[in-house]
C-alpha cells in the first residue's frame, strides 16, 4: 500500500530536512505493509520476488515465530536500488514512521555515495525478478527437486567470492606472444659485466636461482589456476563440467552474493550513518513536543547494547559522532597525537569545524574494516566500555578477556575482515594430475567447523564431480580433508601452503 | 516516475512465501520421517511434549558452509564488567550424546502431535482404526459459523458492527476524518451466530497395565514408557477425547496416575490375574463396552507367580476382557531373571484369537517393530 496522505505529508517534510543537511539520496519509494507481509519480504532478503527455495520458508517461519512471541519487530526495510524501495510497518506509531523515514533517507544516501556500493546493480529489483523467472523455468524443464538440490549446493559456497575483485582486475590479461619469443624467455638472464668480472657479478648460485625461477614460472603458466583464486564460484562457473542451466544458476547465485556483499562490508557504517541522520533530523527538526518521550524510547531501543554483542547501530553512530567532534576541534594529526599533556589534550580545540565535511567523506570512501582501522581510538574504546570476550572451555561460558585498546581493535577487525568468514582459495584444479580440485584455507588463527566443512566439500564435489580436497589446520596440525564422492578422508600433511 | 514494485502484487507474494514455507515444512517432515526410528528408540521426545505440540530436535537442516569453529571465535562487546566476568553461557550442544558430532547445529521444530501421529502412521504403515461405531450415541456441538442481524449483545461482533456503521456513515455523509467517531445504530449491529452439529460419538479408552515386580528394572520401564507414549500418540490421533487409565501390579494391583505408573519401583512377586481382575472391574464401572472402544495393554517380564494363576488369567481374558475390548495387547520385555513363560503360554492359548496381540520387546530397538505389531491391525 502506498503512503496515506498523512504519511505523504510527513515524507515530504522529512525529505526536505534530509536535503537541507546535504544528504544526496536515490529517490525513495515507500510502501506501508502489515507485519505478516513484512516478515515475508524480510525472509526474501528485502525483495518481493526471489527464486523459489525452502530456505526462504525457513527464514519466514523463524521470523513469524519470533514476531508472535514478541521477540522482534521489523520497523522498516530498505533496498539498495534506484529508486530505493523502503517498507514501513503499518502498525508503527506516527513518530516511529518519522524516525524510520529519516533513517531510510540516511541509508539511501549511503547506498548512493559509498564507493563499495558503486558496482552494485541499481536495478536489482528487476534483476531478482528475472533470476526468479529463470530458475522457475529451469525447474519446469528439469524438475523442481533437481534444481532445488543444485541451488542448495550453490548456496553452500555462496560466501566464496572475492568482493574486492569488483574494483580491479585480479588476473592480468595474458600477454599473447608469438611462439618464437616464448623460447627467448627461457634463456637465463645475466647481469651486464666486463668479461673478467663475469663470475663475480653472475656467480653460479645466482644463475641457478634465475634458472629455477624461470622454471617455476613456466610450470605456473601450465597450472590452473595460475594464482590461487578466491572467487571459487567464478572458478567453478568457468571450469566445472556442468550443464548450461547449472552454470546459469551458479551465476545467478554468485550475482546475488556480490550484490549483498557491500551490505555485509558496511553494516556498522551504514546503520551508524542512518542512525546518525535519524537522530539529527528528529532532534533538530522534525520532533514535536508531544513525541519526545516516544522518540527517546524508540531511539534507545535502536541503539541499546547487550553485553557480549556489539550493536552496529550504536557503534557506528558513536563513531561518526566522535569523528565529527574530533574534526570540529582539530583533535587529529601529528601535533595532537604527539601531545602528551593529558589536560591539554582533553581541552584541545582548534575550532576547525571540519566535522560535518569529514563524516561525509568517511561515508564515501570507507568500509567497516577501514572505518574502524582509521578511526577507532583508545579514548573511544574506553568511553564506550568496549571489551573482548572469549569462550572458556572449563566453565563453558563466555568471559570478558581484555579491555586493552589493541586487543579490542584486533578482535574487531578480525571479526569484520571478509565478513567474519574464512578465506578459501582454489589452488589447483588438476591435483595429482587427476583432475581433482584442491582448495586451501588461509589459516589465520581460527579453525574451521570441521563437520560443516565436510558437508560443504560434499556439495562442492557434486558440482566438480571429481574428488575435492581442502587443506586447513585442525588443532594446530595441518590437514587435508577430502571427499571423493563416497567417503571422507582426513590426513596430516606437510605440503607447502600456496596461500599465506 | 517511481515504479511500484509490489503494487497489486500482494496476492502472488503470499502464494510465493507459502510455497516456500510449505516446501520447508515438507523437508522437515521428511527429516522427521527419516529419523523416526531413532526418535522412537531414544525416547527423548517424551520430555518435549507440550499440550498440542511436540518440539523435535532436528539435525542440521541449514546449508553447510565453510565457517569458523564458533567456540574459538570470541568477539567484542560493550558494557560494564571486569576481566573474567561471565557474559554468557555457551550453548549446550549435543545434549546427552557425548561424541555424537560435537557442535552440531540443532534446530527445534514444533510439530503438532496429530502430524507426528500421521507421520508415524505413514512410516509404520498403520491402518486407520475401524471404529466400533456407536451410531446411536450422538453428541451435539455448537460452533460459531456465521453472522446474524439479531442476537444477544454478548455475542456482538465488534469489527463487523463497526464496519457496517462506518459504511453507513460514509454513505450518508456523516463521517468526518477529523472527528472519526463511529456510532452504530440498531441495524448496523451484527452478531455471531452458531450452528449445532450432530456427531456420532466414539469413545475410546486405553488401560495400561504394568508389572512392577522386583524383576522389572529401570530399563524395562523405560521401554514401556516409550512404547506407550507412541501408542498413545497414535490412538489419540484416531479418537477425540481418549481416556487413559493406568494399573500397576505386583502380587496386588492398584490404579495409579501417569506419573506413578512410570516411576514406581516396587518389589515382590507377580500375580498377573490381580491386574486383569482390577481391569475388569474398571471396565464394568467406567467403560460399558457397548459404548466404548477399549484398548488394553499389558507389559510384563512374563514371570507369573504360578501356573495356576496363569490359568486364571486366561479364564478372565477369554471370558471377560477379550470379548469386551477392541484389542488386548501383551508386550513382554526381557527379564534378566526369569523365563518369560507367560508369553509362550499366551501364544499357545490365544494364537487363534485375532484380538489378542503379543509382542516381545527385547530392547529399545525392538520398540519400533513392536508398535507395528500392536497397531498394525487397525482394530
Amino acid at each position: 500500500m502506498p503512503l496515506t496522505p498523512d504519511l505523504e505529508t510527513l515524507r515530504r517534510e522529512i525529505r526536505g530536512y534530509a536535503r537541507e543537511y546535504g544528504l544526496d539520496f536515490f529517490e525513495v519509494y515507500f510502501e506501508v505493509i502489515g507485519h505478516d507481509q513484512m516478515n515475508e519480504i524480510a525472509a526474501y532478503g528485502g525483495f518481493p520476488t526471489r527464486y523459489p527455495h525452502w530456505r526462504f520458508g525457513m527464514e519466514y517461519e523463524h521470523l513469524k515465530k519470533s514476531y508472535t512471541y514478541g521477540l522482534h519487530r521489523i520497523y522498516e526495510m530498505v533496498i539498495n536500488n534506484d529508486p530505493c524501495t523502503a517498507y514501513l510497518l503499518e502498525s508503527n506509531a506516527l513518530v516511529d514512521q518519522k524516525i524510520v523515514m529519516a533513517h531510510v533517507y540516511g541509508h539511501s544516501d549511503f547506498f548512493k555515495n559509498n564507493v563499495w556500493f558503486s558496482r552494485t546493480n541499481r536495478k536489482m529489483l528487476d534483476e531478482m525478478a528475472n533470476h526468479a523467472t529463470r530458475v522457475r523455468r529451469y525447474m519446469e524443464k528439469n524438475g523442481v527437486e533437481v534444481v532445488e538440490d543444485f541451488v542448495d549446493q550453490c548456496l553452500s559456497i555462496e560466501s566464496l567470492i572475492d568482493p574486492h575483485s569488483q574494483f580491479f582486475a585480479r588476473q592480468r590479461p595474458r600477454e599473447d606472444k608469438p611462439e618464437g619469443e616464448e623460447e627467448d624467455k627461457q634463456v637465463v638472464h645475466r647481469l651486464r659485466s666486463k668479461d673478467y668480472m663475469m663470475n663475480f657479478i653472475n656467480p653460479p648460485q645466482f644463475l641457478e636461482a634465475q634458472r629455477q625461477r624461470l622454471e617455476d614460472d613456466r610450470l605456473k603458466a601450465r597450472r590452473i589456476p595460475e594464482e590461487p583464486v578466491r572467487d571459487v564460484m567464478k572458478f567453478l562457473i568457468d571450469h566445472a563440467p556442468i550443464e548450461n542451466w547449472q552454470r546459469e544458476v551458479l551465476a545467478i547465485i554468485r550475482d546475488e552474493a556480490y550484490y549483498f556483499a557491500p551490505q555485509g562490508q558496511t553494516k556498522i557504517m551504514n546503520e551508524g550513518w542512518a542512525s546518525y541522520w535519524h537522530s539529527k533530523i528528529m532532534t533538530e527538526k522534525a520532533l514535536t513536543d508531544a513525541e519526545v518521550i516516544d522518540y527517546a524510547d524508540h531511539h534507545s531501543g535502536t541503539v541499546a547494547s547487550h553485553p557480549g554483542r556489539l550493536n552496529p547501530y550504536k557503534l557506528g553512530l558513536e563513531l561518526y559522532k566522535d569523528i565529527e567532534d574530533r574534526w570540529n576541534r582539530g583533535r587529529f594529526g601529528k601535533e595532537y597525537d604527539e601531545c602528551d599533556d593529558h589536560r591539554e589534550k582533553r581541552d584541545w580545540d582548534l575550532h576547525l569545524g571540519l566535522g560535518r565535511e569529514k563524516i561525509f567523506e568517511v561515508r564515501r570512501i570507507h568500509n567497516d574494516v577501514t572505518f574502524l582501522d582509521a578511526f577507532l581510538t583508545p579514548e573511544f574504546c574506553a568511553d564506550q566500555r568496549l571489551f573482548t570476550f572469549g569462550y572458556n572451555k572449563k566453565t563453558g561460558t563466555y568471559n570478558i578477556t581484555a579491555r586493552e585498546f589493541k586487543k579490542i581493535k584486533d578482535q574487531l577487525l578480525f571479526g569484520l575482515t571478509n565478513h567474519g568468514q574464512p578465506f578459501i582459495f582454489v589452488t589447483d584444479a588438476n591435483h595429482d594430475n587427476r583432475g581433482e580440485l584442491f582448495l586451501e584455507h588461509r589459516h589465520e588463527g581460527l579453525d574451521l567447523k570441521v563437520d560443516w566443512a565436510r558437508e560443504t566439500l560434499r556439495n562442492i564435489h557434486k558440482i566438480w564431480t571429481r574428488p575435492v580436497h581442502l587443506m586447513t589446520v585442525v588443532e594446530e596440525k595441518r590437514k587435508i580433508l577430502s571427499f571423493d564422492g563416497a567417503d571422507y578422508a582426513e590426513r596430516d600433511t606437510t605440503d607447502d601452503v600456496a596461500v599465506a | 516516475m517511481i515504479p511500484g514494485p509490489i503494487q497489486g502484487d500482494a496476492v502472488t507474494i503470499m502464494a510465493r512465501i507459502e510455497q516456500d514455507h510449505n516446501r520447508f515444512k515438507q523437508i522437515v517432515r521428511g527429516r522427521i520421517k527419516g529419523n523416526l526410528r531413532k526418535y522412537i528408540t531414544r525416547g527423548e521426545l517424551i520430555g518435549r511434549k507440550g499440550k498440542d505440540l511436540i518440539s523435535i530436535p532436528l539435525p542440521q537442516i541449514d546449508l553447510p558452509r565453510f565457517v569458523f569453529e564458533p567456540r574459538q571465535k570470541g568477539g567484542v562487546g560493550q558494557g560494564e564488567g571486569d576481566i573474567g566476568s561471565v557474559i554468557g553461557v555457551g550453548e549446550n550442544e549435543g545434549t546427552g550424546e557425548a561424541g555424537d558430532a560435537p557442535g552440531q547445529h540443532v534446530m527445534e521444530v514444533d510439530v503438532p502431535l496429530e502430524e507426528l501421529a500421521r507421520i508415524l502412521g505413514e512410516e509404520l504403515q498403520l491402518p486407520s482404526i475401524q471404529n466400533k461405531g456407536r451410531k446411536n450415541i450422538v453428541t451435539e456441538k455448537d460452533r460459531y459459523t456465521g453472522i446474524a442481524m439479531a442476537g444477544p449483545e454478548s455475542l456482538r461482533h465488534f469489527k463487523r458492527t463497526y464496519k457496517e456503521a462506518l459504511k453507513r456513515q460514509i454513505a450518508s455523509g456523516t463521517y468526518s476524518p477529523l472527528n472519526p467517531a463511529i456510532i452504530p445504530i440498531r441495524k448496523d449491529k451484527r452478531y455471531r451466530s452458531w450452528r449445532v452439529s450432530r456427531m456420532p460419538e466414539c469413545n475410546a479408552a486405553i488401560i495400561y497395565m504394568m508389572d512392577v515386580s522386583g524383576s522389572m528394572g529401570e530399563e524395562q520401564k523405560e521401554i514401556v514408557r516409550i512404547e506407550s507414549f507412541w501408542i498413545d500418540t497414535w490412538l489419540r490421533s484416531q479418537y477425540q477425547g481418549i481416556q487413559v487409565r493406568y494399573i500397576v501390579h505386583d502380587a496386588e494391583a492398584r490404579e495409579v496416575d501417569q506419573e506413578t505408573f512410570y516411576h514406581t519401583r516396587e518389589s515382590g512377586g507377580t500375580v498377573i490375574s490381580s491386574a486383569y481382575k482390577l481391569c475388569d472391574r474398571m471396565i464394568a464401572k467406567y467403560f460399558p463396552p457397548d459404548e466404548w472402544n477399549i484398548y488394553l495393554f499389558h507389559f510384563s517380564d512374563g514371570d507369573n507367580w504360578s501356573q495356576g494363576d496363569t490359568e486364571e488369567c486366561f479364564t478372565i481374558l477369554r471370558e471377560l476382557l477379550v470379548p469386551r475390548s477392541n484389542m488386548f495387547c501383551y508386550g513382554q520385555v526381557e527379564s534378566p531373571y526369569g523365563t518369560g513363560q507367560f508369553l509362550a503360554d499366551l501364544k499357545e492359548n490365544f494364537s487363534a484369537v485375532e484380538k489378542v496381540v503379543v509382542s516381545q520387546i527385547e530392547s529399545k530397538e525392538a520398540i519400533y517393530a513392536s508398535i507395528k505389531e500392536f497397531l498394525g491391525k487397525g482394530r
